[in-house]
């Protein structure tokens, strides 16, 4: 009954199936055809975190992954040592420049917590759920969420 | 018009000129032949020729310097020189766009082709801008929702819209025989076909788009039973 109703509204043909087939496997295309691009993000990635944590730079592994609808981008920076959290300190949250590659990936930093050894950080694109309704479309990014273990 | 699918010729066949073919691109790249006795002159256009590829070499077998060394001289007596492309992206590909000045893709509505263009797209590079072709479109199915369609695929592809080709019978039929329904400037398919080449002649003439074909009632109770349906 909902097939036929969905069908009645026009939303259930197949080729909206094939749309988000081919968007998700193109943007994972384009990133392994791109490997500059990943280590330029992973140096940038380094920067923003550096100047709060010092961190491993030869041990970071990034990652991306399916995930249902969406393409995640893991990134697994060990830190080796913490700074006295002092007065003066503000944690900002910085942009990562890397809005205008194509596909774009969320563009938030969120400030790494000072209490694990090992950030795992993990940026999502078009969060199915978040954005209620539909998955968001392939220009639009929705605000990465930053996740520690 | 040159076929640069080393080992799988077909332009021959598909142009009805199977017969009159003598000498390959090969014969000329190895200098057995001239350029002259290689050409064929085609059936239905005093304009058109065509250069055969060799049916029983490899694509390897073809040296990129001398593949555009063959374009330029084509260049020199030709308005237009259409090279098609083999598949691939290996060498077979590279020879056949060394010579070129633009590039043509042709893509089918469906994800594996998409997907393979965009790849294509991506190899050809900054040294083209690419224009593109849809061909073998199903108005009928992309009203259901069932095919992608002109705007999916190049909502992913984003490039210049030459010209949309819609899967009819009748290109089967008039291919068994040897003549292009291109030539056929009174169907709507033939029609766009025209529409193409005078774009890339630089006219300014709208790109046909396939419309979805009209069933009636009647041809739609048929259909119920098994009947023929458009």
């Amino acid at each position: 009954m909902i097939e036929f109703l969905k069908k009645l509204f026009g939303q259930s043909g197949s080729s909206a199936t094939a749309k988000e087939r081919l968007r998700l496997v193109l943007m994972t295309d384009h990133l392994e055809l791109a490997p500059e691009l990943i280590e330029a993000m992973k140096r940038d990635l380094v920067d923003v975190i550096s100047r709060h944590v010092e961190v491993d730079r030869d041990k970071i592994e990034v990652n991306f992954e399916r995930q249902d609808s969406a393409l995640a981008m893991l990134a697994n920076i060990p830190i080796l040592s913490v700074n006295r959290p002092s007065a003066n300190l503000t944690l900002v949250s910085v942009p990562a420049p890397v809005e205008s590659v194509q596909p774009p990936v969320a563009a938030n930093g969120a400030p790494p917590k000072s209490a694990p050894p090992r950030v795992r950080k993990r940026r999502k694109r078009a969060a199915k759920k978040a954005a209620g309704t539909n998955a968001a479309p392939a220009s639009g990014a929705t605000p990465a969420s930053a996740a520690a273990n | 018009m040159v076929d640069a699918d080393i080992g799988l010729r077909n332009l021959d066949i598909v142009l009805g000129l199977e017969s009159r073919v003598k000498h390959h691109l090969l014969d000329v790249l190895e200098e057995r032949v001239s350029l002259d006795e290689a050409l064929v002159p085609g059936k239905h256009s005093e304009s058109l020729f065509l250069l055969a590829a060799a049916q029983s070499r490899e694509k390897d077998d073809v040296e990129t310097s001398k593949m555009k060394a063959l374009i330029s001289s084509l260049r020199e007596r030709f308005d237009y020189v259409l090279i098609d492309c083999p598949a691939g992206i290996e060498l077979g590909f590279r020879n056949a766009v060394a010579g070129a000045d633009e590039a043509i893709v042709i893509c089918t509505p469906e994800v594996a082709a998409v997907r393979d263009v965009d790849r294509v797209v991506g190899l050809l590079g900054n040294r083209f801008r690419p224009q593109l072709v849809i061909n073998r479109l199903r108005p009928n199915l992309v009203k259901k929702g069932k095919m992608l369609s002109v705007e999916d695929v190049n909502a992913i592809l984003r490039l210049p819209l030459l010209g949309v080709i819609a899967d009819e019978p009748e290109i089967i039929v008039t291919t068994n025989r040897g003549e292009p329904l291109a030539l056929r400037k009174d169907t709507p398919t033939g029609a766009a076909y025209h529409a193409i080449a005078a774009r890339v002649a630089g006219e300014d003439v709208p790109a046909p788009m396939p419309a979805p074909a009209k069933v009636t009632i009647l041809e739609r109770v048929g259909s119920l039973f098994g009947g023929k349906r458009a």
